[in-house]
């Protein structure tokens, strides 16, 4: 059971000539067991979105709503969100070099549950996981992202999104610079998140490839910091065929 | 045009000794040829003077105030000798400034660490000074000596408190493999000024490492040299410069032999009101020092406002012919991406912080190579972080209303 609510959602950032405004008014409901995927040319803000709902500090809402079963986000801190059940797979995973992966997941996995995993269980069920993504696990001993492959960085997000296990998960461009075997290891990954059937995907892609193998419930078309359409999977073969021309030309 | 071609012939004729390093006066174990610093000079504008309890004067250094306690390895020898002992001046020192030619004059015996020639151990040789009083300030002289082939490791631990000012030398005979552990663990209101210089056998190596942790006014001032081509040296030290330390390290990597190499890797975290940590590493490549290499680099993680670190990396070349020559210096707050990253996976800002903490010293600890070191100085790197963990959050933490 969770529903992800955005409704009427501003955001600014802050530049050398003053705040500028990059989400402008951002309705979206995402409900239990549903996929939506966010598609969009360049520079038309999905990423300030992802970020905005994981709360990075650069961001700043100046109107509208963001819930989790009806509790409010955008009160929490940015960690806090994470223990609400929100994931964020980002386009650039961070590097934090000297803290080993193994380290980084156990810390996180005792963050988010409020207690230590079992010892046992929680070395296989990493293992598992590392394995299901073809990541070596003798990674874990590495550090964090640390001269990782562009390829690798997206591996490891998956393999926290199946051990952290949340409620919502926002995959931003997690398709983008991967080669199709990675794609479809990455897309693999999502759809054994999904599998649970409570879960809700806000898959955020600039291109259609992704879609093949994660099945979206609805498409939407995101223009200049707002929402210009919406529809079912269909949308995305659209889009495939014609482009972001016509919905960028009436933006402007 | 002669006169031109001429001087500089005559400048790169000039023998080893003659080559002037303007980042290094000239030594001298005439107390009198170093006048009393009054902070103007490039080799002491970084030092609170007024800290130093005047062992930079004429403060008598007679204080025997510490108690040494020793753990040699089988096969090492560790203990007093006289000040006329063979050993002493055997690493070429020659002090570089006036507290160093008077703890040179003031000195009356010699802690001598001798390791056998060809001799291999892995147990660490363990020396604990521990200071039992700052009023009257002492005088040290400290020879690590490492015979041809040897392996071996040393650890020197200071406690306590004390006004000290030492001697260290260094002699890494051919081939020998050392590494010297200096582990500044003094209580708040210690003093330690600290000479250290290291002649480097052919194909010898040296791991010297400095972990600065305690002590009002620390200040380590350590030169390498080589005896013979191929010497290898690698300088790491880590320190934690907490509320009103000064905490100094200053390096001298002098190639003066050809084929040699050094790696210097320095990193140290500040936080609290007045905390203050400077790093000068200085690298000399003379002209007969071809095919070369070296590297240094310095890090500091600034926690908190109120901290000031100072980080000047120099290089003299006087020879193109080299391998490889580099350096490099960052000094930062903690990196936003970092934490958010840390955060977004759940992780508690004070945790995050901690994290990203440990591992900026994490990589340099496995390093030094000292295993019942590491996970002593992990312990250490936490329980500093301890004492500061709420100011350290409330430095560029957004304000959280409860």
């Amino acid at each position: 059971m969770a529903t992800l609510e955005i409704k009427d959602l501003h955001v600014s950032v802050d530049t050398e000539d003053g705040p500028k405004e990059i989400l402008k008014g951002v309705d979206l409901t995402i409900k239990d067991g549903e996929t939506h995927a966010i598609m969009g040319p360049n520079g038309s803000g999905k990423s300030t979105l992802a970020y905005s709902i994981a709360g990075h500090p650069k961001y700043t809402v100046t109107q509208g709503s963001v819930t989790l079963d009806g509790v409010d986000v955008l009160a929490m801190s940015v960690d806090e969100r994470a223990r609400a059940g929100l994931f964020l797979a980002m386009q650039y995973p961070v590097e934090v070099p000297g803290v080993s992966v193994a380290n980084f997941l156990r810390t996180a996995k005792t963050a988010i549950d409020g207690e230590a995993p079992k010892l046992r269980t929680w070395v296989k069920d990493v293992n598992t996981a590392m394995e299901q993504v073809k990541m070596d696990p003798a990674m874990s001993q590495r550090s964090v992202n640390e001269g990782f492959s562009g390829g690798e960085k997206k591996r490891h997000e998956i393999v926290q999104l199946e051990l952290l296990d949340p409620k919502v998960a926002v995959l931003d461009e997690t398709d983008s610079g991967l080669d199709i075997d990675a794609l479809k290891i990455v897309s693999d990954g999502v759809n054994r998140f999904k599998e649970d059937g409570d879960k809700g995907v806000l898959l955020i892609t600039h291109y259609t490839r992704i879609l093949r193998y994660i099945t979206p419930d609805f498409v939407h078309v995101f223009v200049d910091g707002r929402m210009v359409e919406e529809g079912g999977p269909e949308l995305a073969e659209q889009l495939e065929a014609e482009g972001y021309d016509k919905y960028v030309k009436s933006a402007v | 045009m002669t006169v031109a071609t001429d001087s500089v012939r005559n400048a790169l004729e000039q023998s080893p000794e003659k080559v002037v390093s303007h980042l290094h006066p000239e030594g001298s174990f005439e107390i009198a040829d170093h006048v009393v610093p009054t902070g103007r000079e490039e080799v002491w504008r970084f030092t609170p003077l007024k800290r130093l309890r005047g062992i930079h004067q004429d403060a008598p250094l007679d204080g025997h105030s510490f108690t040494v306690e020793v753990h040699a390895a089988d096969g090492v020898t560790a203990e007093a000798v006289g000040v006329d002992h063979e050993s002493r001046g055997t690493s070429g020192i020659v002090p570089p400034d006036r507290v160093s030619a008077r703890a040179w004059a003031a000195a009356d015996s010699v802690f001598l660490v001798d390791v056998p020639k060809e001799h291999v151990g892995e147990e660490a040789t363990t020396v604990t000074l521990t200071g039992t009083g700052n009023d009257v300030a002492s005088a040290g002289h400290l020879v690590i000596r490492a015979g041809a082939f040897a392996k071996a490791t040393v650890v020197i631990r200071f406690q306590g408190t004390a006004t000290l000012a030492e001697n260290v030398e260094i002699v890494v005979g051919d081939g020998a493999e050392l590494t010297v552990v200096s582990l500044q663990d003094w209580d708040d209101d210690a003093v330690h000024h600290s000479t250290q210089h290291a002649r480097i056998g052919r194909d010898a190596t040296l791991r010297h490492v400095a972990v600065s942790f305690g002590g009002d006014v620390v200040r380590h001032d350590a030169t390498a040299e080589y005896a013979g081509p191929g010497g290898s040296v690698e300088m790491l030290g880590m320190y934690f410069a907490d509320e009103g330390q000064h905490i100094e390290h200053r390096l001298f990597v002098d190639h003066n032999q050809p084929h040699t190499r050094s790696n210097v890797n320095y990193k140290g975290a500040l936080q609290g009101q007045g905390a203050h940590a400077v790093w000068i590493g200085n690298v000399l490549i003379r002209k007969e020092a071809e095919g070369i290499e070296t590297y240094e680099e310095n890090r500091n993680l600034v926690l908190t406002d109120g901290c000031q670190a100072d980080s000047v990396p120099n290089l003299e070349i006087e020879t193109g012919e080299i391998e490889g020559a580099g350096h490099a210096s960052a000094t930062g707050r903690f990196d936003d991406n970092q934490l958010f990253y840390l955060r977004s996976r759940g992780i508690e800002e004070s945790e995050a912080r901690r994290l990203v903490v440990h591992g900026f010293f994490n990589d340099l600890i496995r390093k030094i190579g000292v295993p019942e070191l590491e996970e002593q100085l992990v312990g250490t790197v936490e329980a500093e972080l301890e004492k500061n963990v709420h100011r350290i959050t409330g430095a560029t933490a957004p304000v959280e209303v409860p």
